[in-house]
């Protein structure tokens, strides 16, 4: 009976993590780590990709993904990037994609969500929304700059 | 007094000279590319309450520290010198293949079977490949019971295709229902172009 309650547990988790999958990494170049609930493991070629995720790369690294609406995302050297929204209906084609880019540069192409609906892809920087009506674009977010202030 | 009042405008004018800086932004940049096929869509970008649109080609808005924003088109050249490690990580465009069974049966029509070859040189190109099978039907029946079809039909392409070696886990079914016609017809029309399995290998 136990054993039954752990295998029932294990598929419960097994199933839970199946539905988390919302993309795939297909691309890992150089140092890139997934930051998974509060956790940071090294991203690897094949590896599943959760709503959430939060993908840091190095000085060397850059990473990319295909999500399940067939959006791609790619991540270059010295970038956070996160997750913050994502849902997808392979039936009806709805869905919504929310990032942020808190610093670094992406590439992007939309996929079949913004194809379905336009502008329900948005990639967020510190200062600003881009909501995208099917395309392919870069974005890149600087460190913010203190003025320069004289010191006597 | 005269004297006084000289010095209390001199302060003022000191202050007013200074003006307290506004907080410096993350300065960014966005630029909207061509696809491979030439297309391009647009990126409607919003700054507080600003908003613009980028709709063309090589079109590129930049957010300064101070809060500036200038529209400077950008050459091919730049961009991919400046994002040449952000693009080349972009994973492959994923590929597309259609099948069709045979009226009535589980098996390809023999077009399709050569078509599946070219699904399997697909996945020996991609280092991760993962495949989603998407099932359409035509427009008999209603939208409800044509959903539930599609999904069948792509289940039973996922099986063929764990049967010829391809890992299930690597390997999801989706049925569109009759929402994407390879042929526009009226409703409840027999089509057999439209009953049809999609297979995206990315």
């Amino acid at each position: 009976m136990r054993k039954l309650w752990i295998f029932l547990c294990a598929l419960a988790f097994a199933a839970s993590a199946a539905a988390a999958e919302i993309g795939q990494v297909k691309v890992a170049k150089g140092a890139v780590q997934v930051e998974r609930s509060g956790q940071r493991v090294a991203a690897t070629v094949g590896m599943p990709v959760h709503a959430t995720d939060v993908l840091v790369t190095g000085a060397d690294g850059s990473v990319g993904v295909t999500f399940s609406d067939n959006s791609l995302v790619s991540v270059g050297p010295n970038s956070v990037f996160a997750i913050d929204k994502y849902r997808f209906d392979s039936t009806t084609h709805a869905g919504e994609f929310e990032g942020s880019l808190r610093k670094g540069k992406l590439a992007a192409v939309s996929g079949k969500m913004v194809k379905q609906s336009p502008e329900s892809m948005r990639i967020r920087t510190p200062s600003s929304v881009m909501a995208v009506r099917g395309t392919e674009f870069v974005v890149q977010v600087d460190e913010p700059v203190a003025p320069a202030r004289a010191t006597y | 007094m005269r004297v006084a009042s000289a010095i209390l405008l001199l302060a003022v004018a000191a202050c007013a000279e200074a003006p307290k800086a506004p907080d410096p932004v993350a300065p960014e940049f966005v630029a909207v590319i061509p696809a491979a096929d030439g297309h391009v869509g647009a990126v409607v970008v919003r700054t507080g309450g600003r908003e613009s649109v980028l709709d063309k080609a090589y079109l590129a808005r930049r957010l300064a520290a101070d809060g500036t924003i200038a529209f400077t088109p950008i050459s091919a050249a730049d961009v991919t010198l400046a994002f040449a490690a952000t693009i080349e990580a972009l994973p492959g465009r994923p590929a597309s293949f259609t099948l069709y069974f045979l009226e009535g049966k589980d098996e390809l029509t023999p077009a399709s079977r050569v078509e599946m070859e070219k699904v399997f040189a697909e996945l020996k190109r991609r280092p991760a490949p993962d495949i989603v099978v998407i099932g359409h039907t035509d427009t008999v029946g209603t939208i409800s019971s044509n959903d539930k079809l599609s999904l069948a039909r792509a289940e039973r392409m996922r099986e063929l295709m764990v049967e010829l070696g391809i890992a299930a886990g690597r390997i999801q079914a989706a049925g569109r229902g009759e929402r994407e016609l390879l042929v526009a017809t009226d409703d409840n029309t027999s089509e057999p172009r439209n009953r049809r399995v999609e297979i995206s290998v990315r």
